[in-house]
Formats: C-alpha cells, sequence, structure tokens
C-alpha cells in the first residue's frame, strides 16, 4: 500500500479494508458454519415434510429423545457442583498441586472420544476392573443409563470450570470476605455473594455443557449397546439410521439435534443481549 | 492471611478432587494399566511401525496446522465481530459457537455432503483440481471446522478491552495502521491466541466422529490414529488400542506444554512491548 | 428446578416401566447393521408364533452395529441372549470368553447359518465400464469402492472373495492371489470404516465405478436409493457368505430364557422364517423357498470360509491381524 495514499484519504482506505475484513470473515462463516447446517436440513426435507414427520414421529425416535435429555439432565447438573466446587477451590484458596488439579480439569478435552468409552468399558465392563463384583450385585452400568451419564459427564466435565475460574479470579474475593466478616455464614455467603456474582457465567458454563452433553456420540456409542429404545440416544440414533440407508430418518433426528443446538445457541445470544456487558466482561476461555 | 477467612475449602476441595478422582482419574488409570498390558518391547514395537507413525502425523501434523489455520480465521472472524458494526453481527457471532453445539456425527455426515465430488462445494472445486474429500485435505477441514470456535471465543473478550489508546498512540507517533498491527496488536494478542491455538489443537488430535466419513482412510496416507485404535479393537486387542491411546494422549499433552511454555515466553514479551 | 422434578420422575417412571414390561419374557438380538427390517419382521412373526404356542407374551429387543464391535460389548457385559452377526469370528470371540460353548457352528444346521448371501457387484447404470468379474475391477480407470477389512467384518468377506477367485483361476496360486488382491486395493480411492459407509460414499458421494457389496446390501441398497441407477453384477465366482447366529449360552442361562431363544434361531429355520429372509434379499437354506425366489438371486459358484481358507480364525489370523496379508499389501510396506 502507498503511504501516501494512505495518508491523505485515511478515511477510504480504512472503508475499503474494513469492508473486505468484513465481507471476508461472514464469507467464511456462511461457507464453514451455514452450510453444513444447511446441509443437514435439505436432506431431512428431501422428500418433502410428510416422510420427515413420519420418521421423527416413530416410537425410536421418541424414546431417543427423551434418552437424550434425560442423560443430559444428570450430567449437566453434576457438572454444575462440580464446576462450582472446583472453581471456589482454584481461585479463592492458595494449595500445593494447583496447576496440576487445572491440568486435570482439562484433561477429557484432550482425550480421543475413541478412547473416552473405552475406560469405562476397561473399568465397569464384564471384563473390567470392577465387572464381575458389578455383575454378582446385580449392579447395571455399561450399557445401560449409569453408563450413558458417566461417558457424558466425563466429556463435559471442563466446560463450567474452564468458565468459571477466569471469572472468578478476576473478580476477586473482597465481597466475600466483607460478607464473611458481616457474620454471614458459608452457605449465606455463597447463596447471596457468590451465586448472583458468577451467575451468567455459569449459565452460559450450563449451556455449554449441555450443547456437547447431548451432540455426543464416540464415547456414548462405546457404552451405549445400542438397544434400539432403550439405550440409543439422538446421535446414535442418527447412526443407525444412516447406516440402514434411511437417509432422511437420519437426517431428520440430526436435524433434531441440529435444532437443539441452535436452540441453545439462540438463549446464549438472548442472555448476551439482555445482559451484554455482565458477560461480555468475562466470556469464556481465559487462562 | 485472608484464605483462612474464606470458607469451604477443605469442602470445596475435597468435593472436587474425590469427583475428579472417581470420573477422571480412575478410568485413565484403568486405561494406562491396560496399556502396559502389550510391554515395553510391545509399545516399542507398535509405536515404530510405519503405519501407526503416518496415522500420529496426520492426526497431530494435521491437528497443528488445522489449529494454526484457526489461529489467522479466528482473528480475521473474531476482529471483525469486536470491532465493526454491521447487521446480522450478533446472529454470525451466535452461528460460531455451532461446530462445538453440533453433534460430531451430524457434522461427520454434513462435511461429505459439501466437499465431496459431487457435493456443494466440491462440485466447484473438483475442476480447479482441488480434491478435499477422501484426501488428507478434507482431515484439515474436519478439524479445522471442529475448532474453530475456541480461537474466536478466547480472543473475543482480550479484543474487545484491549485499549484503543494503545493503538491511537502508535498511530500518532507515525506507525501505519500495519505495523500498529504487526508491532503492538499483536503481541498483546499472541497470549490469547496460544490458549485458543491449544484447545483447538486438543479438540482436532483425537477427533473421530466428524473426520471419519470425510478422510479417505487409506493407509499411510489419509488413515487418523484413532482409526487404528478402531481396528485395533477389531481384533479384539485392547491392550494395543489402550497403548495407542495413551500414546496419542501423551504427544497431544506434550504439544499442549509446549504451547504453554511459548505462551509464557509471549506474555513477557506482551510486557515488555507495552 | 421444581417442576423439572416431576418431568425427571416421569422420565425415570416410563424407562423402569420399559423394562419392567419386558419382565414378561424379554429376549435381546444383538445383530450387525443392515439387519433391521429383516428382525423387525421376523420378530413380529415369532412373538405371534410363540404366543400361539405357549401363551407368554415375548419381546424381542434389537440392537444393530457393526458385527465386531457388538461381539466386543456382549463381551464387554452387553445381556444378548442371541447373536446374529456377520460373520463367524465374532462368534468365535464370544466362545473364547465363554460366553457360548466351543461347538456353537455344530449345534445348528448349515453351519449356524439360517440365511446366506454373496459377494457381488454394483455399478452404475448401464455398466459403463463393463464390469463384468472381478478381472475387470484392476482394468486401468477402473475405480473400486469397498471399506476396509480391519474395521469391517463385511468387508473380510470381499476381501476373501477377491482372493478366492484368484486362487481358483488356472494356476492360481497364492503368490497370485495376494498379487492380484494388492492391485485391487490399488484402485481403491476410499477404504470407509465400515460397509455402510462404502455404500454412501460411493450411491450418495458418486466416487467409484464399482462397489464391491453383499448381495443382500446391494438388493438392498437399490431398493432404497435408487433401482434406475444401479445395476448387479454377479461375478462368476465368487464366496458364500455366511452370516451365522447362536444363542449366548451364559445369558441365557442367566436370564432363563434359554428355551425362547433356542426357539427363535430355530424359527430362522423354519419356512416361514426363510421367507422373511428371503423378502429381506438373504438367500434361505430352504430348496423349496429358494426355489420362489430363483429370480432374485441368479446362480453363481460359490466357494466357503471352510473349504479355501480352513475357517475364520485361521483367515482372520493370517489376513486380518496386524501384520497379516492385508498390512503387507499397503504401500509403507
Amino acid at each position: 500500500m502507498n503511504p501516501a495514499v494512505g495518508r491523505r484519504k485515511p478515511g477510504l482506505t480504512r472503508r475499503l479494508v474494513r469492508l473486505a475484513l468484513i465481507l471476508l470473515a461472514l464469507v467464511f462463516l456462511l461457507l464453514f458454519l451455514v452450510l453444513p447446517l444447511a446441509a443437514v436440513f435439505v436432506e431431512a426435507f428431501r422428500q418433502g415434510v410428510e416422510p420427515y414427520l413420519e420418521s421423527i414421529r416413530q416410537p425410536e425416535a421418541l424414546s431417543a429423545i427423551r434418552l437424550t435429555l434425560l442423560v443430559a439432565a444428570i450430567a449437566v447438573p453434576l457438572n454444575v457442583v462440580f464446576g462450582v466446587a472446583a472453581a471456589w477451590a482454584m481461585t479463592r484458596f492458595e494449595f500445593r498441586g494447583k496447576a496440576l488439579l487445572g491440568a486435570l480439569i482439562d484433561l477429557p478435552f484432550s482425550v480421543s472420544p475413541v478412547i473416552s468409552g473405552l475406560v469405562y468399558v476397561l473399568l465397569f465392563g464384564a471384563q473390567g476392573w470392577f465387572g464381575p463384583w458389578l455383575e454378582a450385585h446385580g449392579v447395571k452400568i455399561i450399557f445401560a443409563v449409569p453408563g450413558l451419564v458417566l461417558a457424558t459427564v466425563f466429556i463435559t466435565l471442563p466446560f463450567v470450570a474452564r468458565e468459571l475460574i477466569p471469572l472468578m479470579q478476576s473478580q476477586g474475593s473482597e465481597e466475600e470476605q466483607a460478607a464473611r466478616v458481616l457474620g454471614a455464614s458459608g452457605w449465606q455467603m455463597f447463596f447471596r455473594v457468590t451465586l448472583p456474582n458468577i451467575r451468567w457465567a455459569l449459565l452460559y458454563g450450563v449451556l455449554l455443557c449441555n450443547a456437547r452433553a447431548m451432540g455426543e456420540f464416540g464415547a456414548v456409542s462405546v457404552v451405549s449397546g445400542h438397544i434400539r429404545g432403550l439405550t440409543t440416544t439422538m446421535p446414535l440414533e442418527v447412526e443407525m439410521r444412516y447406516n440402514e440407508y434411511d437417509y432422511v430418518g437420519a437426517f431428520a433426528v440430526a436435524s433434531l439435534l441440529a435444532l437443539l443446538a441452535l436452540l441453545t445457541l439462540g438463549i446464549k445470544t438472548l442472555l448476551e443481549w439482555r445482559y451484554g456487558d455482565e458477560l461480555a466482561a468475562h466470556a469464556p476461555g481465559g487462562h | 492471611m485472608r484464605q483462612r477467612v474464606l470458607p469451604g475449602f477443605g469442602l470445596s476441595l475435597g468435593y472436587a478432587l474425590a469427583y475428579l478422582g472417581l470420573i477422571v482419574l480412575l478410568p485413565m488409570a484403568a486405561l494406562a494399566w491396560k496399556a502396559t498390558g502389550i510391554g515395553l518391547g510391545g509399545m516399542l514395537h507398535l509405536l515404530s511401525a510405519p503405519r501407526t507413525l503416518a496415522a500420529l502425523r496426520l492426526s497431530v501434523g494435521g491437528a497443528l496446522v488445522a489449529a494454526l489455520v484457526n489461529v489467522v480465521i479466528g482473528l480475521l472472524v473474531g476482529w471483525v465481530l469486536v470491532r465493526y458494526r454491521f447487521p446480522g453481527r450478533r446472529l454470525f457471532d451466535a452461528l460460531v459457537d455451532l461446530p462445538f453445539a453440533l453433534p460430531t456425527a451430524v457434522a461427520g455426515i454434513a462435511l461429505p455432503t459439501l466437499y465431496a465430488p459431487n457435493g456443494w462445494l466440491g462440485r466447484w472445486l473438483e475442476p480447479l483440481g482441488i480434491k478435499v474429500a477422501y484426501t488428507p485435505l478434507g482431515v484439515l477441514v474436519a478439524m479445522v471446522f471442529v475448532g474453530f470456535p475456541f480461537v474466536v471465543r478466547t480472543l473475543q473478550p482480550v479484543l474487545a478491552s484491549l485499549e484503543r489508546d494503545v493503538e491511537e498512540a502508535a498511530q500518532s507517533l507515525g506507525a501505519r495502521r500495519w505495523q500498529t498491527f504487526f508491532r503492538v496488536i499483536l503481541p498483546m494478542l499472541a497470549p490469547t491466541l496460544l490458549t485458543g491455538f491449544s484447545l483447538a489443537l486438543a479438540r482436532a488430535v483425537g477427533e473421530y466422529g466428524s473426520v471419519i466419513f470425510i478422510a479417505g482412510n487409506i493407509p499411510m496416507h489419509s488413515e487418523i490414529a484413532p482409526l487404528l485404535i478402531v481396528q485395533k479393537l477389531e481384533q479384539f486387542d485392547y491392550a494395543g488400542a489402550a497403548a495407542l491411546g495413551v500414546a496419542l494422549l501423551l504427544l497431544s499433552f506434550a504439544l499442549l506444554i509446549v504451547v504453554a511454555l511459548l505462551q509464557r515466553w509471549s506474555s513477557r514479551w506482551a510486557e515488555a512491548s507495552r | 428446578m421444581r417442576k423439572l422434578f416431576p418431568v425427571l420422575l416421569a422420565m425415570m417412571g416410563v424407562l423402569l416401566a420399559s423394562v419392567a414390561m419386558g419382565k414378561d419374557i424379554t429376549l435381546l438380538n444383538v445383530s450387525y447393521d443392515p439387519t433391521r427390517e429383516l428382525y423387525r419382521q421376523i420378530n413380529t412373526a415369532f412373538v405371534a408364533q410363540w404366543k400361539a404356542q405357549h401363551g407368554d407374551s415375548v419381546t424381542v429387543q434389537m440392537s444393530h452395529g457393526g458385527s465386531g464391535k457388538q461381539a466386543r460389548s456382549v463381551v464387554d457385559g452387553l445381556p444378548a441372549d442371541v447373536v446374529t452377526l456377520a460373520l463367524g469370528y465374532d462368534i468365535d470371540a464370544l466362545a473364547d470368553h465363554g460366553l457360548v460353548a466351543k461347538n456353537w457352528q455344530q449345534r445348528l444346521p448349515d453351519n449356524a447359518t439360517p440365511y446366506t448371501s454373496t459377494i457381488v457387484f454394483l455399478v452404475r447404470k448401464g455398466n459403463p465400464k463393463g464390469i463384468k468379474d472381478w478381472a475387470d475391477l484392476v482394468k486401468p480407470g477402473v475405480q473400486v469402492v469397498t471399506p476396509n477389512p480391519k474395521s469391517s467384518g463385511g468387508a473380510r468377506w470381499n476381501f476373501l472373495a477377491a482372493w478366492g477367485y484368484a486362487l481358483k483361476q488356472p494356476a492360481g496360486n497364492d503368490d497370485k492371489a495376494k498379487a492380484f488382491v494388492r492391485e485391487l486395493y490399488k484402485h481403491v480411492p476410499v477404504l470407509d470404516t465400515g460397509a455402510r459407509g462404502a455404500t454412501n460414499t460411493f450411491v450418495q458421494r458418486g466416487i467409484g465405478d464399482v462397489l464391491i457389496a453383499w448381495e443382500n446390501e446391494a438388493l438392498l441398497a437399490r431398493q432404497q436409493l435408487g433401482k434406475d441407477k444401479f445395476e448387479i453384477v454377479v461375478p462368476s465366482i465368487t464366496i458364500l457368505a455366511e452370516p451365522p447366529v447362536a444363542v449366548v449360552d451364559a445369558n441365557a442361562d442367566k436370564h432363563g430364557t434359554r428355551a425362547v431363544a433356542e426357539a427363535y434361531v430355530q424359527f430362522l429355520y423354519s419356512p416361514q422364517g426363510q421367507e422373511i429372509a428371503a423378502k429381506n434379499y438373504y438367500r434361505p437354506r430352504l430348496a423349496d423357498v429358494a426355489a420362489r425366489y430363483a429370480s432374485q438371486f441368479p446362480t453363481t459358484h460359490t466357494f466357503t470360509v471352510d473349504e479355501l481358507f480352513g475357517g475364520w480364525r485361521k483367515a482372520q489370523a493370517r489376513f486380518f491381524n496386524d501384520g497379516g496379508v492385508f498390512d503387507q499389501l499397503g504401500p509403507g510396506s
């Protein structure tokens, strides 16, 4: 770029650069994000609305939806409690091995989904460490709802904690200390001071956790046993239909999952819109 | 000290540790224990096999390149979403999380629909001699897809809080815009970009569901490491599968440590350049 | 939260109820991927028959997935009463873990395979590349789609069919067979992980000139995905694909379902079961049912795994385990 031109007409160059950058970003987002989503819906409605509705009205689809919601409804609260506890310990106290604890929280993120289901089989499967004991006591974990929950909890474990830690770090603990000095009990302090302060980040974490929980495939596939109508979640139902050449059915269930994903994103955007400043100040990621 | 004022240390740490122990440590111990089943010799033999090396190269190399691509694109998208106001900005902003929320199985069957030679995009790329689906490039595309949200999402808050006066000061001192960008803004963003990089990397290394349909799965060419694990399982070779899983995990850990060191170094650099 | 709780309870209730209802008699049939329609019909017929004969109501639950993965799940504790898989090797694995009697293949007629299939070619309409037999697959410019035999049980039959063809040619021997199969896999642009993925690659993505597939899946795919777009070519000689069935002894005894489970697998051999198998594109064993569906199943010369390779254990170890023949074919070796 000619610097002389740049200096003489800063407004124009700047506007052009800005326009080019926006266009580039939008084209990328369209090609990369919108198109796959569109593909799912186009394939789902390929044969019209009636076959679409028909295929999601089947009892297997309904039970898959029910199971997916059930598993998420158990896994997400578990990880919320864990996330709050871990964030509290990590951000309010100094102790040895803190970095290690942080690394452990992130660990599930780096584990290949192929492995994350397998580990529970190694533990609770008939050939696993606790398999014979569980078998003798008639407890079912693998190939039943508890196994699905465990695998989902493992996959989604980091998200709530990861959301809360940077926020609580940056907020500091002055307000909480003040509450204590003024005589609040531990739980009073938690519910009146801490929770209100972190609620939006917490909700954000819950939404991410939930989105991932409903969509998890690899790990769940290993521990599910694929019993139709009983241990088959929506992503597994997608795969099974796909493997039966029922493409409309597969994409129809996939479109429901995509809708759930969009719903989650919608709620998130709504939150950001209404409480934009509060959230933007401590949005996710962090270090 | 102030730590004493706040309650719940024992409870919160104890609970967090017990939970992690049960959900993460115990299963990982089982994995490591199973992996020892093939012995040191078996491990060396497994890891030195050309097939294993090629698959690890594709998984790890692909994830590195994908994370790098995501840093560039993520910087662009993050910048545009934070700095510019345009119609539909919120919509696009919400869409950034889509790869995160979209189930991998769905992404896995949607991506080939787009990139196969007869796909929506593939039919335009094919005449140009660009083959995406069923090549290592397809693996890369899927990996970029799954890792995409992480760079944007880590970058956005930092970009928003980046003081404009730093840029303005630089410009008033006669720096050109691109100089300001490369000499002032980029160094300040470097630690954040590295965080996004490592998240995108970790996500992509072990990815299976969304990659497997678009990879050609040809041995030595477009076969990813998690697929080798699946093949081991197909022979009822749990120990071999566990060993490969541990190797993949250690490899991605080593990379993450390198990134963390880079990050430490770059944040000092960022401090210095302030 | 207060509103959510009853909903949760209700959902749990539904789950528990669905388990409890099965307390009458519940059978779990762990099967491989494309048998959904087959067993939907079999189950309806069997349940009606059992009800008429014994008065009990039976619920047959189904699990579908890749054959090897399904076998692994059963080994790891999936409580299958009956397995209906794609290859004997997977049931051998169950036998190795003490879940099925070692002689499972002798307990039922016909090698414990009530229905069979063969390996055929699916080509595009008009057969533009003129594919007639195995030798045409390695002509220059022909692209072949077949899944990876290391991750797909079904694909192992494809591999062995090609090997057997080359072996049975005049002056055929192991070296020539290996050379043929090596050349064949050089014509494969995509090695999908499973048979259905391969079909999808061929049919939906338009990759390749010929798909090597099980006859029943080729017929099913043609039926589902476009009768006017594909043709089936039956090669001069091919393998007899034998998807076996077995009662999982350990589980059936534990659940007290042995009688029903045995009746269930026997039902597959009955005229009614054979008819349903034939309708779902599997070749029936019963001669009179086969005669009625003769137009659907062209005659061809077949060989079996036992004849040519000495059974699945040997075939698996020689060809498909790590370091086996398939691994030696690749460019890296």
